[in-house]
Formats: C-alpha cells, structure tokens, sequence
C-alpha cells in the first residue's frame, strides 16, 4: 500500500515542523517499532495493516488531514478520552490525539516546566516546542480538559503556543457535576461550531454517534478474544490498536480491526495463540499510555508473560462503554454522550470505586494471574489510587506489581528484573 | 550432580558450587568493569554439569556460558530457605538495589519490593556516604556504632545526601555521628519498606549490605522478632541459583 516515492517534505515545511529535527524523530521510531513489535512471532496478519499505519503516521494520515481541510473540514487535537469525538465529527471535525508518548525536548520544555511534572505533559509540550508533531500543527483547535492539575495548569502555557479550548471535567460524580458536564458539552458545541461554521444537527450528531460506536465495537470485539488461553494475541499489539484509535480514520480503522477480531476468533476456535498455555498472564492499570509508550507490554512480554488486558485510557476506558444510540434530539443525544463520557473511571474523581470495580471485574474476565499497576512518575492521581488499588487484589487473592516510571529506558534494567520476578512469582 | 550458581551482580560475582545438593565451594570477586570476564574466570574454576545465572548480568551471562536464568527475587528466595527454613521474610540490600521478600513455605515468593533506579539506601548509597566522610566503606558501619548519638540526615537521595553530608562537616559535626545519622536514616526507610510488604521475622538479613555491623544492630533494634544472619551473606543469590539447578529439569 506504502508508497515510497511520496515526498512528504513540503507538507510538513509547510506546516512549519522543524525538518532536521523531524528526520531524527522520523529514524528514531521505526528501530523503536522494528524492536518492540516486528520482532514478535506469529503476529495475527491483520496487525499488518497497523504496521503500515505506524509507517505512514507521518506521511498519509497528515496528508489525509490536509485534504480534509482543503475540503472545509477541521481538525481537532485531544489529549484525553473524555473528549466527545461524536461532537467534533458531527461539526465536520477529525479528532487526532496528540503525541505525548516519548521524551522530545525536555530542555526547552524545562525552562516552563518544573522537571518533576509527569513525562505525558512534559512530552506533549516537548514535541510542540520541538516542532516536530503534524499533528498539533495541523489542528485548528487543541481542546484540552482539567483531569488532574498538572493539564490543566500546563495548557495555560501550551495555549501560548497553540489554539487551545479548555472544558471543565468535575472531579466527582454527583447529579451537580453532571449537569456541570452536560453543560460543559453545550460549551463545547458553541466553540466547535465557531471553529467549523457549521451548526451541529441531529442527524450528523446521530450518525457520527453510530461511527464512533462502531469503532469501540470493533475494539470490544478485539479485545473479548483476548479471554482465551492462549492469548491470540501479544498485548503489545492489543495496545496499538487502541492507541491508533485516537488519530486514524474511523471508518477504515473499524473495518481493519474488525478483520482482526475475525482472525483472532479463528485463531481462538483453533486454539492458537501467541504464547504457551503456560505464560503468566498480566493485567495492566494505571496512567494512560500514548503511542509509541510500549515500555512496560515489552518488557512484561519479552520475559516471557502476557499482557491480557488493559484498564487504561488507551484500553478498556477508551472502548467499553457505548453511547445509546436512539435518542431522537439533540438534547436528548447530548444527554447520553455526557452519561458515556462521565460513567468512564479516571483517578482524577473521587471517591473512584468504580475503576477498584473495572480492575477486578477485568481480571476475572480475561483470567490475569496478576496485576501491574503502572502510574507514570509525578501522576499524583494514579500514583495515589496504586494504594487502593493493590489492597482491593489483594483480598481478592491477586498478586501485585506496582510500577512508577517514565518514558526513559534508564531503568528498564531494575524494572526488567522486578517484572521477570513478579512473573517467577505468578508460575511459583 | 555439579551445579553452579552465579550471581553476577552490580558489585561482585559471586558463585557457589553444589555437588549433588552440597557446598563444595564458594567464591566473592569484586565485578570491576567486565563482570562477564570475572564471571568467565569463575566458570573455569571447577568443572559443572549445570550453570545457572542471577543478578544483572544474568541475561549476558546466560547467552556466554549458555546458562539457565532465574531473578535475584527467586535465588535469594531459595538459598534463604535453604539456609533458613523457618525464614519468612528476607532483606538484601545489595550494590545497587535493595529487595524485600515475603517469602512462603519452601522458597515460594509471596511478595517482593526493589527499589526503582534510584540507589537510595543500597551499598552504593553508603560507598558514596563512606567517600565523603573519608572512612573505608568496611570502617562505616564501626564508626556508626561508635557514635552515642546520631547527627540528623534527612535525605536518603544518594545525591542530596552527599551534599548534606559534606554540609554536616563543614559545620563540624563528628565523623561518627554523621554515619550514624546515614544508618538510621536507611534503617528506617528500610523499615518502613518491610512492614508495607508485610516481610516480618523470623526474616534473613543477606546482600553486602549485612556485612556492615551498623545497619545489622539498627535493624534487628527496629523489628521485634529474629533476625538471621547468612554466614557468606553476599553468596545466598548465588546459592539460590544453584539450588535452581540441582531442583528441576534447567
């Protein structure tokens, strides 16, 4: 499908990336890539259509997104799930996530930022300071979100350097907060339909509803053959999925991952997987993990255990719920799009029983023999939570590794080892 | 059967040979800076029908001599029961890590805690300290426990407390009062670390960092019950290993 002969240079000159240093960014990624996942055995053949997006993630989808805005489209960059992705589709917008998954000029962003601020801020500001996301310079509005203070204080200054929209999440789930969020989605709508021109109506509301549902359907589907043992599937590939799911095109991502959940139901219905019957399997929790953050699936994987599943914002946070479909208002369906969005479990709420609930009802779905609570450093909301969430396995009876780290690889020798012995543990 | 189990770690290599399931030998080599070449020198030291591998050059040391692996969790799990049946609980505080482990009938692991990559409160931390305070890191724990009281050091971060150490001399303070204060402070930390995993005696204190008489008094001072010493505290990884060796099929 790639086409190698496209020079995608003056595009992204156009754009104003900062082209020497995109190169280097542009080397770094497919050794990154090749590592973690070509060097897997007996990979489903669908995860070849994700292979050939990760190669073109700065090549066709940013042309795609030029295109769509030459055709009076817009595109609008996120940084967190709790974004309706319905409302900015319906007002004729391509929701794209933002790169926040890797360390990219950290000494720019150190002279605005503390050093002790978590690396998904840290590397968001990074890589627009850096210039080198096309992402970000190809949005017409960044909308942004208090989930924790460190968002919410940093958008501040990343809306110095970028068209940024701020909704107010509460952090509670009493009937006043959700009438503040459902407000806060009329808010919305008034902004993007300045943005867009457009007026937000029933009908694109409704069928962009049915599109994004369809997307988590095929991410449930995916993700529900994971139950079997053997997994069909590595949890890395599992995890690109969703990742990928924030920027790619909707309809044509829920038909590839639909392909994939065909194969891996053969797959299952043949009993074959991607690791022995044997291979410890893993639930992972905790901070949200941006493409290309694959740190902790490696390492889990390469010693030998199997990562089932994912209570995280790029996992079962971002695919499980759905929006009821049969609304037939604006209003109404506005209604149901805040009940989606605010039923989803972050650490920024509390109390928070019901992500305690997820993590155990996930384990006992997908047959985990233990957990990894993974926060990254300085994420106060799930570096804190790890305290409830590792008393509440215990009861259970479900062993406990609890992970604080960061986008770095110094420490991947020390974490390599505590993982290879949780996974001793586990076997025991 | 002749089993040998390499713990190659931060620090030393360290070996055991077992001949069907008996000490025959043990070695402590200072790892310098080609550990796989000190391991490759204990290696032909004695013939083995076995190797097992631990420690961080356990990956490495495996692919050299074509040894089976198991973690420093595991092998210290193993050796502490062997030595110590009745063990429930272990601390290793090693070159660069300091592990917890709360450990089952036999050798099984229950839980365990190590430090991340920060080297507070491991031998590293007290190489550093015993530097600045110009005293052998053997004289340390000495000096600590010639010292009736404790200067306050508030930081365990090996680089802030450096330079509160340093801060400590000038303004006078004694020598042995300040490697005092360094041992409390890791003492309590550890402390704090063991009764969050819920590793309590009878537990076995092992790694170099029960070599030093200071944090051996101080912690057996902070927990109540028994706290065992290995008789070659630095080789209970290695013996661990081997005994991974000589149980199953490798």
């Amino acid at each position: 499908m790639s086409d190698a002969t496209v020079d995608y240079r003056p595009m992204w000159q156009a754009l104003g990336l900062d082209l020497e240093a995109h190169d280097m960014l542009l080397t770094a990624i497919p050794q990154l890539y090749a590592d973690a996942y070509l060097s897997q055995s007996d990979r489903p053949e669908g995860m070849a259509y994700f292979d050939f997006v990760l190669s073109e993630i700065h090549g066709l989808r940013i042309k795609e997104l030029q295109d769509h805005k030459a055709a009076g489209g817009t595109v609008i960059g996120t940084f967190c799930l709790y974004v309706p992705e319905e409302i900015i589709r319906a007002l004729g917008g391509l929701a794209v996530g933002l790169c926040a998954g890797a360390e990219w000029a950290y000494d720019q962003v150190e002279q605005l930022l503390p050093r002790n601020t978590c690396a998904l801020i840290k590397s968001a500001m990074g890589f627009k300071m850096g210039k080198v996301c096309p992402y970000v310079e190809s949005a017409d509005l960044v909308i942004g979100e208090t989930t924790c203070d460190g968002k919410k204080k940093a958008y501040e200054l990343f809306g110095e350097l970028a068209p940024v929209y701020v909704m107010e999440l509460p952090q509670m789930k009493r009937p006043q907060d959700m009438s503040l969020w459902r407000s806060e989605l009329d808010r919305l709508v008034t902004e993007l339909e300045r943005v867009s021109g457009r007026t937000l109506t029933l009908e694109a509301l409704q069928k962009a509803t049915k599109e994004v549902n369809d997307k988590r359907r095929a991410l449930q589907r995916l993700n529900a053959a994971r139950a079997a043992r053997p997994a069909p599937i590595s949890g890395k590939d599992a995890l690109l999925a969703v990742q990928v799911a924030f920027y790619d095109d909707v309809p044509r991502f829920t038909q590839m991952v639909n392909r994939i959940a065909d194969e891996l139901e053969q797959r299952v219905a043949a009993g074959k997987g991607v690791a022995p019957c044997a291979a410890p399997r893993v639930l992972v929790t905790g901070s949200p993990m941006s493409l290309p953050n694959w740190k902790v699936h490696d390492l889990v994987e390469k010693a030998g255990g199997v990562v089932v599943a994912e209570e995280l914002c790029t996992g079962a946070r971002y695919y499980e719920k759905l929006v009821a479909e049969d609304a037939s208002t604006v209003e109404g369906l506005l209604d149901d799009i805040a009940t989606k969005y605010l039923d989803i479990n972050c650490a920024c709420f509390t109390p928070n029983p019901g992500r305690i609930d997820d993590v155990l009802r996930l384990a006992g779905q997908y047959k985990a023999d233990g957990i990894l609570h993974y926060a990254l450093q300085f994420c106060a909301p799930y570096q804190i939570e790890a305290t409830t969430v590792e008393r509440a396995a215990r009861e259970a009876g479900i062993p406990v590794l609890r992970v604080d780290t960061d986008y770095s690889m110094e420490d991947v020798g020390q974490l390599g080892t505590r993982i290879e012995a949780f996974l001793e543990m586990l076997q025991g | 059967m002749r089993v040998l189990g390499l713990d190659v770690g931060s620090r030393t290599v360290d070996a055991v040979w077992l001949k069907d399931g008996a000490v025959v030998d043990r070695a402590v080599f200072d790892a310098g800076c080609e550990p796989q070449e000190v391991a490759a020198r204990l290696v032909g030291r004695r013939p083995s029908d076995r190797l097992v591998a631990t420690g961080y050059g356990r990956h490495a040391a495996a692919e050299r001599f074509g040894a089976a692996v198991i973690t420093e969790i595991g092998a210290y799990a193993l050796g502490a029961a062997h030595l110590f049946p009745q063990a429930r609980a272990i601390l290793d505080i090693g070159g660069q890590d300091t592990k917890v482990i709360r450990l089952g009938a036999a050798g099984r692991v229950l839980d365990f805690e190590m430090n991340d990559k920060c080297a507070a409160g491991t031998g590293r931390f007290l190489e550093v300290m015993a530097r600045a305070l110009g005293v052998a890191l053997d004289d340390l724990g000495a000096a600590a426990l010639a010292a009736d009281s404790a200067a306050a050091v508030s930081s365990m971060c090996t680089v802030f407390a450096e330079s509160e150490v340093i801060g400590l001399i000038h303004r006078g303070e004694s020598r042995d009062r300040i490697a005092r204060g360094l041992h409390e402070a890791i003492a309590r930390r550890t402390i704090t670390t063991l009764r969050r995993v819920g590793a309590l005696p009878p537990l076995l204190f092992a790694g170099g960092g029960a070599r030093n008489p200071a944090l051996m008094e101080l912690i057996r001072a902070g927990l109540d019950g028994v706290v065992l010493a290995a008789p070659e505290p630095q080789t209970v990884g290695a013996l661990g290993a081997a005994l991974h060796g000589s149980r199953e099929p490798v």
